[in-house]
């Protein structure tokens, strides 16, 4: 439990450590699926390259739609590419890089799920025995009555009683097999020459511009993750200032009316509620809620906390006891 | 559990033991890949040697290709051999260091894979069954086949199943013979892969020891530099956030619910310090196109490595400081103090 803790601290240190992780579980549940899949190829003419490419190519689109849903760069990309543009400019290039970013992890998944297909080369045979040119192997059998078409189709199924001790079907089996584990190993070595080319070059074409896009993707990541745990606090906040003062509203009539200086009336203010106060941030009415989070869509701050807000001044006016004023900073 | 964990520490310490460990991860993966692979040798004369030999050696490829993608010094070393000079020399015995270890590490699975093919012989069993001389393996003396029947039944040995030719060659004798010559073709492969580690281990110390050290000083220094600016600009992003939002809030409220002198001490004494800490961790960037101009300069305009001393804190700091880059052009002076709170005494 404690080594899963760990695992699990270090893959949250930071938000790309997570989608990394979740992509290569993703990949894993693949390999798994495919495993524990009961593939059973219907041997009859029409349906075997139906079903075996299906199998083929159903889960990957499966798989990929799943990964994007499940990655948090989705979300924050559709945000900055459809917000209004506000108070704050849009850079196209971090929603180009925040794309790339989730399509390369979605990727993996199907990717995966297809390569294992191919290496192990069930679906190729039964998609394609009926291709083969049965003149290259011997054996064939030919008391069967049935036509040739048919008995290829056949091959895919090793307890049907037309192959009974013959090695026909096993050579065609291997020779459509071994043409399946070439263009699986031929894709491995393209994909990955891709992505060693791609890691080797990426640094050679305007690195700096790259830094800067992906400062910026990995800031809207931390500022959306921000700006909800902020909304969270604050909506804890109210509601307990809501509710306390509701039942303070209760207890209007409770109130005495002395002739006591205003201040003395007032509940002192602990720090609990300095601090709540502090945590609603002045946001204390359901229209400012509103309006709050409504702007935080329709018109984005800009990018510039150089701004100090005016700090009001305190004035004091002095006054004697008939109410004359003596000194007033007004 | 606390082995586990200091062992997990051990690894993240630097990014060199981290690739030890994913090297030995990459080991473990290539020889669990061959165990789970399913090697189907296709039995006839005109595959067999391809396929044969391209399990051999594409998948070793394919290894150390992986082990240049999972492998984060490429990028590093990709990035420092196109920077610009900026304030920064560069070296390039540190590019060919970076790149030789990088290089050794991307060996280590391709090797295992190709060792434990050969250990296991399939492959060479494939490939090879053909250029059996059917004389030295053959049942009876004459077995009237033609040349091409011939290299029918000689490739069909590797598939056991297939094999219908008993009378004319033993199949059993036929496969241990070239198995053997597999294994011992493997066990060479080994010796001269450990005698080659143990040359360049050993030897190298010999030859320029101290331009070495300092080869693998600097560019530890530059892969922990570069780990550093990251999570810099990352807790740099996350204040960022945090204050934009803090100021968003207020200003959709229209109050500052701070004022002078209403809080007792104590509180005020967090608050500052919480301020304060907000203020160094920004590190006097705080406008976007700073942020922007700190990134591009990192690239193109990389600092000298020399560290200045501090300054004194009242001093005379009226330096200007030049920031030097295409399109980011500005000079900037120290900043001149302004009051900005007057007390006057009524006494």
């Amino acid at each position: 439990m404690d080594r899963l803790k760990l695992v699990l601290q270090y893959f949250q240190s930071n938000s790309e450590s997570i989608s990394n992780g979740i992509c290569v579980l993703l990949a894993l549940i693949s390999v798994k699926l495919y495993t524990s899949f009961d593939f059973n190829c219907p041997c009859i003419p029409q349906y075997n390259k139906v079903y075996a490419l299906g199998v083929m190519f159903v889960p990957p689109v499966i798989l990929f739609f799943l990964g994007v849903m499940i990655n948090r760069h989705t979300g924050v990309m559709m945000e900055e590419w459809l917000r209004p543009v506000g108070k704050r400019s849009k850079n196209p290039a971090v929603v180009k890089y925040l794309f790339s970013a989730m399509l390369q992890r979605a990727l993996l998944a199907p990717m995966v799920w297809v390569l294992v297909t191919l290496l192990d080369g069930k679906c190729f045979v039964c998609a394609f025995s009926m291709s083969v040119d049965p003149r290259h192997f011997t054996g064939l059998p030919n008391n069967t009555g049935l036509d040739l078409v048919r008995i290829m189709a056949k091959v895919p199924c090793k307890e049907d009683a037309v192959f009974q001790n013959s090695t026909f079907r096993k050579a065609v089996s291997r020779y459509v097999r071994c043409y399946s584990q070439a263009i699986g190993w031929s894709i491995l070595l393209l994909l990955i020459l891709l992505g060693a080319l791609a890691r080797v070059l990426k640094p050679c074409f305007d690195h700096a511009t790259f830094l800067q896009t992906r400062y910026w993707s990995n800031y809207l990541d931390i500022e959306q993750k921000l700006f909800d745990e902020t909304c969270v606090l604050h909506a804890r906040d109210f509601a307990r200032k809501c509710v306390e003062q509701f039942f303070e509203g209760m207890q209007e009539d409770v109130h005495l009316r002395l002739p006591l200086a205003p201040a003395r009336t007032r509940a002192p203010r602990t720090e609990a509620d300095e601090e709540t106060e502090d945590r609603l941030h002045g946001i204390t009415r359901q229209e400012q809620v509103n309006r709050l989070l409504h702007t935080w869509y329709e018109c984005r701050p800009e990018l510039d906390v150089s701004r100090v807000a005016p700090q009001p001044r305190v004035c004091v006016t002095w006054e004697d006891r008939d109410g004359r004023v003596l000194f007033s900073d007004v | 559990m606390d082995k586990f964990r200091m062992m997990f520490q051990f690894l993240q310490s630097n990014q060199e033991s981290f690739m030890n460990g994913i090297c030995g991860i990459m080991a473990l993966a290539s020889a669990q890949m061959y165990s789970s692979f399913e090697f189907t040798c296709p039995c006839l004369p005109e595959y067999n040697f391809a396929y044969g030999i391209g399990i051999l050696l594409v998948p070793p490829i394919w290894f150390f290709m992986l082990g240049f993608v999972l492998n984060n010094n490429v990028s590093m070393l990709a990035e420092e051999w196109r920077r610009p000079i900026g304030k920064r020399r560069k070296d390039p015995t540190i590019l060919r260091y970076m790149f030789c270890s990088i290089t050794q590490r991307s060996m280590i699975a391709p090797a295992v894979w190709i060792s434990v093919t050969l250990m296991d012989g399939k492959s060479f069993l494939c490939a090879f069954s053909i250029n059996l001389d059917v004389q030295q393996f053959g049942n009876g003396s004459n077995h009237g086949l033609s040349e091409v029947a011939l290299q029918r039944l000689l490739a069909k040995i590797p598939c056991k199943h297939i094999f219908d030719g008993e009378a004319v060659i033993s199949r059993e004798a036929a496969s241990r013979y070239i198995r053997c010559i597999s294994q011992a073709v493997g066990w060479i492969f080994l010796l001269l892969m450990t005698l080659l580690a143990f040359m360049v281990r050993a030897i190298r110390p010999c030859f320029t020891q101290a331009a070495f050290l300092k080869t693998k000083y600097w560019s530890h220094y530059i892969d922990i530099e570069r780990k550093m600016f990251d999570e810099t600009c990352t807790e740099h992003a996350k204040t960022f956030a945090k204050v934009c939002i803090q100021q968003y809030f207020e200003s959709v409220s229209g109050e500052m619910h701070r004022f002078h002198g209403q809080h007792d001490d104590k509180d005020s004494d967090d608050e500052d310090d919480k301020r304060k800490s907000d203020e160094d961790k920004l590190l006097g960037i705080r406008a976007q196109d700073d942020m922007n101009k700190v990134l591009w300069n990192w690239h193109t305009c990389k600092p000298s490595l020399n560290l200045k001393k501090a300054e004194a804190q009242n001093g005379d700091a009226t330096g200007h400081v030049e920031i030097c880059m295409s399109g980011y052009t500005q000079q900037t002076q120290s900043p001149a103090k302004k009051p900005w709170v007057a007390y006057y005494s009524k006494v």
